[in-house]
């Protein structure tokens, strides 16, 4: 059975028994290997991706609830020339350690971020209550969000020079 | 002249009856006690009175959840309005400070706050009149050694003529048993003990009785299953739609550890009550076991029957558990829509091979699917269980960002057809969109119950 999947803003026709998890569409049909499989049974948060700007896990997603529906990927939100402001904020703070839970911690607060440009530290840990870190970099993830945060927002704000003609 | 002699009676008549009824709601102040706040106490009693703190479940009304320990203001939504629990801290102004022990004990017993005002029973002094005077003394012990916190009650919000407390005076009237009960001397010591905490400081009936339009409990359905906070209270009498019934074993075991193999994890508020039980001695807890357990009754020939069975195919199934169990399951999609969403979100851990309490409970041993209403299901479903903060526990993924209202329907309908021999559920798109739009209220805990939460600064002060 053929299901229409739109990622990362491109579709795609894939070719799948429909309730296959949508993890191992993205990582076996798309070549999306951002999203990681932890457990397979939504309770690490490694595979997180975002579907119409909400948080879910990849590994309990049956693709056939996907159809019309936008999912975002870390790889959706910058290139490696181009990080975007989390994945600069995640390089600069250095936050990743082995980085297996990364994606998974991005997308959770690509979806917190999304909604709320200024999180308190109690609504990141919320955020984050379903991924996990074996690795334990917990303080320097929250940094690291913390620090996305900003970014995003002085790219939001006019810059100094349009400040002045403006 | 006839007509206005007869109105003037008339009006005598009711301005008399009024006037004996606000005699007879009319309760006296208790005086302030200055020095109460100060009294030193026992460890002995502290230590006890906490255990008793724990049975009753103080902190869950009288804490809002990451607010300090006891302080009050919690919103707990009834029928006839909300109402703010209050301050039970020994704080002099705002909280209990000024009680002496005789205040604290009328309040227990009758429903009366130290300044003589009617309590609303939302604070179940119906239960709480059975505890002793001893048990009052150690709880009292206790409440008054915790840190006093100034934190001012909040307003009720309920509608004319409510508000007016002397009405529950009429209310106690009709629905207030006051005192301790007898022992029963046919039954053991055990099941003695297990009915004095469970009908008094426990007041497992507030949540797993039935009320009636009063908001009082109906009597006649002791323990046939209730409601609180959005959640279904099972039916914990001959009722119960346990696939396995209960007994003392499983009882004491899940009471103990807030899950059981054969039954599932406790969740919603009954989370906190298992939390809070771990305080208790194994004494206490198997006598709660046993006598819930008594009230349960003797199963059904038929029911015994099919428990055994179901009971054989569990226990068989663990000693040949395989890995590839979990991938059998999903690959058979396929038929109609709920199905092939259960095969395909569900199965995978509740047919799966993991254990209680981290794997899901497979839903042949559901209460929650045997149930009159599905509300459990809905809430779980979509929002999942969320993690304790800090320990092992169990967890479910939250799906309210990817079923929609119908979807989760179709699921609940196969689920009830496939794992239940009870009627369909009706209004399930409806109960559903409800209860995600929030016009249904339902309070969400991690699944140790959050006042244990080590960022709850309640749990810190313990
Ligand atoms: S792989 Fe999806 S939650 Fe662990
Ligand atoms: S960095 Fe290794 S699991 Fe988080």
């Amino acid at each position: 059975m053929t299901i229409s999947l739109t990622v990362n803003g491109s579709s795609h026709a894939i070719d799948a028994d429909p309730a296959t998890p949508l993890l191992y569409v993205l990582r076996d049909d798309l070549g999306l290997n951002g999203a990681k499989y932890g457990c397979g049974l939504g309770q690490c948060g490694s595979c997180t991706v975002v579907v119409d700007g909400e948080a879910v896990l990849s590994c309990m997603v049956p693709i056939m609830l996907l159809e019309g529906r936008e999912v975002t990927t870390v790889e959706g939100l910058g290139t490696i020339d181009e990080p975007g402001p989390l994945q600069q904020a995640f390089i600069e703070l250095q936050a990743a350690q082995c980085g297996y839970c990364i994606p998974g911690m991005m997308m959770s607060a690509h979806a917190l971020l999304r909604r709320k440009a200024q999180p308190s530290e109690e609504e990141i840990r919320e955020a984050l209550t379903t991924n996990l870190c074996r690795c334990g970099t917990h303080m320097r993830i929250l940094a690291a969000i913390r620090r996305a945060g900003e970014l995003m927002r002085a790219a939001s704000l006019p810059g100094p020079d349009e400040g002045r003609t403006g | 002249m006839w007509a206005l002699k007869a109105a003037i009676v008339f009006v005598a008549a009711i301005f008399l009856a009024a006037g004996a009824f606000l005699v007879f709601a009319w309760r006296s102040e208790i005086p302030e006690d200055a020095t109460a706040g100060e009294a030193s106490f026992a460890p002995e009693l502290v230590a006890r009175g906490a255990q008793l703190a724990a049975v009753g479940n103080c902190i869950a009304c009288h804490t809002v959840p990451g607010k300090p320990a006891f302080s009050g203001g919690l919103a707990v939504p009834t029928p006839f309005g909300t109402i703010y629990s209050t301050n039970i801290t020994p704080d002099r102004d705002t909280g209990i400070g000024g009680w002496n022990e005789a205040a604290f004990e009328r309040a227990m017993r009758e429903g009366v706050d130290r300044a003589g005002n009617h309590l609303y029973p939302a604070f179940p002094y119906d239960h709480f009149t059975r505890v002793t005077a001893q048990d009052n003394r150690a709880l009292y012990a206790f409440l008054m050694t915790r840190a006093a916190v100034k934190a001012e009650a909040t307003e009720n919000e309920l509608p004319f003529p409510l508000e007016f407390r002397p009405l529950l005076a009429g209310w106690k009237l009709l629905f207030l048993r006051q005192g301790e009960v007898e022992p029963e001397a046919a039954r053991s010591e055990e099941w003695n003990r297990g009915r004095y905490l469970v009908e008094g400081l426990g007041h497992c009936g507030a949540c797993h009785t039935p009320r009636n339009a009063f908001g009082a409990e109906d009597r006649d359905r002791h323990f046939g299953g209730g409601e609180a906070e959005g959640w279904q209270a099972y039916a914990i009498n001959p009722d119960s739609k346990a696939p396995i019934p209960w007994d003392e074993q499983s009882l004491a075991f899940y009471l103990r550890n807030g899950w059981h193999e054969f039954h599932g994890v406790s969740r919603g508020p009954m989370a906190e009550v298992t939390g809070n039980l771990s305080l208790l001695p194994d004494s206490d807890i198997a006598a709660i076991a046993t006598y819930v357990v008594s009230v349960m009754g003797d199963p059904t020939p038929e029911r015994a029957q099919r428990a055994a069975e179901l009971r054989e195919q569990f226990e068989a199934d663990r000693l040949e558990q395989t890995a590839d169990s979990q991938s059998s399951v999903a690959l058979a999609s396929g038929g109609q829509a709920g199905e092939t969403l259960y095969l395909a979100a569900c199965a995978n851990c509740h047919q799966g091979a993991r254990r209680q309490p981290f794997g899901g409970l497979n839903f042949e041993l559901s209460t929650a699917v045997n149930a009159p209403n599905p509300q459990n299901i809905v809430n779980v479903v979509l929002f999942g269980l969320p993690p304790a903060d800090g320990e092992a526990s169990a967890v479910m993924p939250a799906f309210r960002h990817i079923l929609s209202d119908q979807q989760l329907a179709d699921l609940l309908a196969y689920m009830r057809e496939s794992f239940s021999d009870e009627p369909a559920w009706s209004g399930l798109v409806e109960q559903v969109a409800n209860t995600r739009s929030g016009a249904y209220k339902v309070t969400i805990r991690p699944s140790d119950g959050i006042e244990r939460a080590p960022h709850n600064v309640g749990a810190e002060e313990e």
